[in-house]
């Protein structure tokens, strides 16, 4: 059996089903090997694509994201992928070709140095040189890739080891000397922070995208509900905890709520499960929940103490750290002043937003798309305005059904990752909440939703604008607006039918309800240009650097 | 703000030997911007294992943080931050001296004080080679710049814990 074969063969024995790529001269074998192999090989219009269709697969199904890619330009492509992935720990696995083994470091045709390249923003990668090892780095590749923190992993494959014989065997085990992932987190730690809670009068849960990945919604509801606790989330976290329960306060941080931000400061003890203290979300770092004792459980201990002081660190797997938590605790703290006080602050600072001109308010855009979805949709959303506007006004019940680009903020993510939930979730609906510009950057994946008869929504927010640039230079920036309009885009209904898909304008507020219908019940890959207020702002909003007690509130910005 | 106190620290890491390892390692350290004081490798008893002795400067918040993050390299087996830990340690220098016939006779005591071996005599030059911790090593070469030093070389700073705990 020739590498190739050995690889696709790996590949099933992973479970592999589908891989999203693009061919090219030193892969040719391995595309070879896939032709006939059953796996479905997903062809996308640029690897950037295809890294990130892999990525929204992993987020929405939990299993790992296959991309593959050539040589030099193919595997250059992928980097952003690769480091969009790593920043909000997605478990995939990039293939790239290489040239020979022979022709290694010579500047040879399209040779890339990727490994050396994906360093920093892969958890792990590999070069394999010799045939025989394919087996092993694949297995491992999976299992790091999918476990502990779980993060990208590279592996680079020079064409010659493609085509060398072997005989395949895989091996049932991983042995790696140097990585253990943490499971169970410390008795003694757990305890403490038992009793820390216990004797709490304003916990609050600050949750994160740990706990989708560690699967502990049911720990953070029976906790929360157990304890009379409020919770708020981090973007990773939207569906860690039903928005509809009493005790969410939504989002907190840069653009979250007014209560979530003035509950993290006035609460006495913290209990931060999955989450990495992000400076997005905890703005100036020494004005920061300083009336409060922190218990941060994370399963990568070099989370902790990274950012911020931690009363009781318990390093460990959010849900099983949880339950013992759960286990443990025998009295339960007395919140009913806190929860009303949280209650006024809900009342008074409710999210607002302008509806009172014939302009649409791209905020109405995404309420309705929520009112029509009944909340249940797959979310995927761009970077910008669009990406905080649907954080804020689409309220999730359930993970893996809101998958953003939270750590790198990569414009153009959200739609190859839709064709990619989409892939993972077939019957769902899936919906690109976008900007106009983000889209342009991977609107060439329409080909792909299309020939793959994928029915992906995108909801562009079509404002006219790098609208979060626009809205920084209008606050920051005396209005100034350098290089953030983008009158000379094109009329994206007709390009959408251009690529064979359905497009539609929607210019007055009338309109959105019949064309969102229409959408959501067409089952074909469509986009709707909405033409929204061009000025509007997120709000409310914590100015870079400043601490959260200083956001701003007011829709009108001077 | 906290204070920032920088302050050199020894880190030796166990790692798989493989290619690859140190380049991770040194990214690490490079994305902060810092510059790595010395650093030696070479295999241990075990073949498939080898050590990576580093020392570099900066405040140890920070240096903390870097800890935790060579922990999580697949391809590191231990870290260990020795900086306050009982140890042995031991760098190589080898200096070319300037040393005609009239200053030949003061190096060659300053070498004999300091236990040098000197390893080369041309007629211009002589090269010493010195062993011991990085001060003894600091000391002589300050000495000897007032002949004029040619040319150093240090093999950077290797290390054990004493006593039967592995390092
Ligand atoms: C690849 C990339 N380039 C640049 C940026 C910087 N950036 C952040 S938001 C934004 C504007 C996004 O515009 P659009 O997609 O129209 O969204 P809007 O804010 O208008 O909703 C830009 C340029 C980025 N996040 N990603
Ligand atoms: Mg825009």
């Amino acid at each position: 059996m020739i590498g190739s074969q050995v690889l696709v063969e790996c590949l099933k024995s992973e479970g592999v089903d589908v891989m999203f790529g693009i061919p090219g001269g030193v892969v040719l074998t391995i595309f070879d090997a896939l032709y006939d192999s059953g796996i479905r090989v997903v062809l996308t219009r640029h690897e950037q694509g295809a890294a990130h269709a892999a990525d929204g697969f992993a987020r929405v199904t939990g299993r790992v994201g296959v991309c593959l890619a050539t040589s030099g330009p193919g595997a250059t492509n992928l980097v952003t992928g690769l480091a969009n992935a790593y920043m909000d720990s997605v478990p995939i696995v990039a293939i790239t070709g290489q040239v020979n083994t022979d022709l290694l470091g010579r500047d040879s045709f399209q040779e890339a140095d990727i490994t050396g390249i994906s360093l920093p923003i892969t958890k792990h990668n590999y070069l394999v040189k010799d045939v025989e090892d394919l087996p092993r780095v694949i297995k491992e590749a999976f299992y790091i890739a999918s476990t502990g923190r779980p993060g990208p992993v590279l592996i680079d494959v020079p064409a010659d080891v493609t085509t060398t014989d072997m005989k395949l065997k895989i091996p049932e085990n991983v042995v790696l000397k140097g990585y253990h992932p943490p499971l169970q987190g410390h008795k003694k730690q757990i305890s403490k922070a038992v009793s820390l809670i216990e004797k709490a009068r304003r916990p609050l849960l600050y949750v994160g995208g740990g706990i989708i990945i560690s699967g502990a919604n049911n720990e953070v509801l029976s906790l929360a509900e157990k304890l009379r606790c409020p919770v708020t989330h981090t973007l990773m976290g939207k569906g860690a905890f039903p928005e509809t329960n009493s005790l969410s306060l939504g989002m907190l941080g840069m653009h979250g709520t007014w209560t979530a931000n003035t509950a993290i400061n006035n609460a006495d003890v913290i209990i931060a499960v999955g989450v990495r203290f992000d400076d997005r979300v905890t703005g100036r770092l020494d004005k920061f929940a300083t009336k409060a004792k922190i218990i941060h459980i994370d399963v990568d201990p070099a989370e902790i103490g990274k950012n911020v002081a931690v009363k009781v660190p318990i390093v460990g797997d959010a849900k099983s750290v949880l339950e013992a938590i759960l286990a443990e605790l025998k009295t339960t703290p007395n919140t009913s002043e806190w929860i009303a006080q949280i209650e006024k602050w809900k009342k008074d600072h409710a999210l607002r937003y302008d509806n009172g001109t014939d302009e649409i308010p791209p905020q109405l855009v995404v309420e309705k798309i929520h009112e029509i979805t009944k909340g249940d949709a797959i979310i995927t959303t761009e970077v910008g305005q669009n990406q905080m506007w649907a954080a804020q006004y689409y309220g999730c019940n359930r993970p893996r059904r809101f998958i953003s680009s939270g750590g790198l903020g990569t414009m153009g993510y959200g739609f190859p990752a839709a064709i990619g939930a989409q892939i993972g979730a077939p019957g769902e609906l899936v919906i690109d909440i976008a900007g106009d510009g983000s889209f342009m950057m991977n609107i060439q994946e329409l080909t792909t939703a299309v020939c793959n008869d994928l029915p992906v929504k995108v909801a562009v927010l079509n404002n006219g604008y790098l609208g979060m640039v626009r809205q920084w230079q209008k606050m920051f920036y005396k209005g100034r607006y350098s290089c953030s309009c983008l009158k000379g885009n094109p009329e994206f209904a007709k390009v959408a039918e251009a690529f064979g898909a359905v497009g539609m304008t929607i210019t007055r507020k009338d309109e959105i309800e019949p064309a969102i219908r229409e959408a959501v019940s067409n089952g074909r890959p469509t986009v709707m240009d909405f033409k929204v207020a061009e000025e509007a702002n997120v709000m409310p909003m914590v100015p870079k650097g400043a601490s959260l007690e200083d956001m701003i509130e007011t829709h009108e910005v001077k | 703000m906290e204070e920032i106190i920088l302050r050199k620290h020894t880190f030796t890491i166990l790692v798989e030997n493989r290619p690859g390892v140190l380049a991770r390692v040194a990214g690490l350290f490079s994305r902060r911007g810092f510059n790595i004081d010395s650093l030696a490798v070479s295999t241990t008893q075990d073949p498939s294992l080898s050590r990576i002795t580093i020392v570099v400067e900066g405040n140890d918040r920070t240096l903390e943080q870097v800890s935790k993050q060579l922990n999580k390299l697949i391809d590191i087996v231990r870290v260990n931050d020795i900086t306050n830990v009982d140890t042995v340690d031991r760098e190589l220098v080898l200096i070319k001296v300037n040393a005609g016939a009239a200053q030949r006779q003061e190096i060659l005591s300053i070498a004999s004080v300091f236990r040098a071996q000197v390893i080369d005599v041309s007629e211009k030059s002589v090269i010493l080679e010195v062993t011991g911790p990085q001060d003894k090593l600091t000391a002589i070469v300050k000495l000897l710049k007032h002949y004029g030093i040619i040319e150093i070389v240090r093999t950077g700073k290797v290390v054990l814990i004493r006593g039967e705990k592995n390092t």
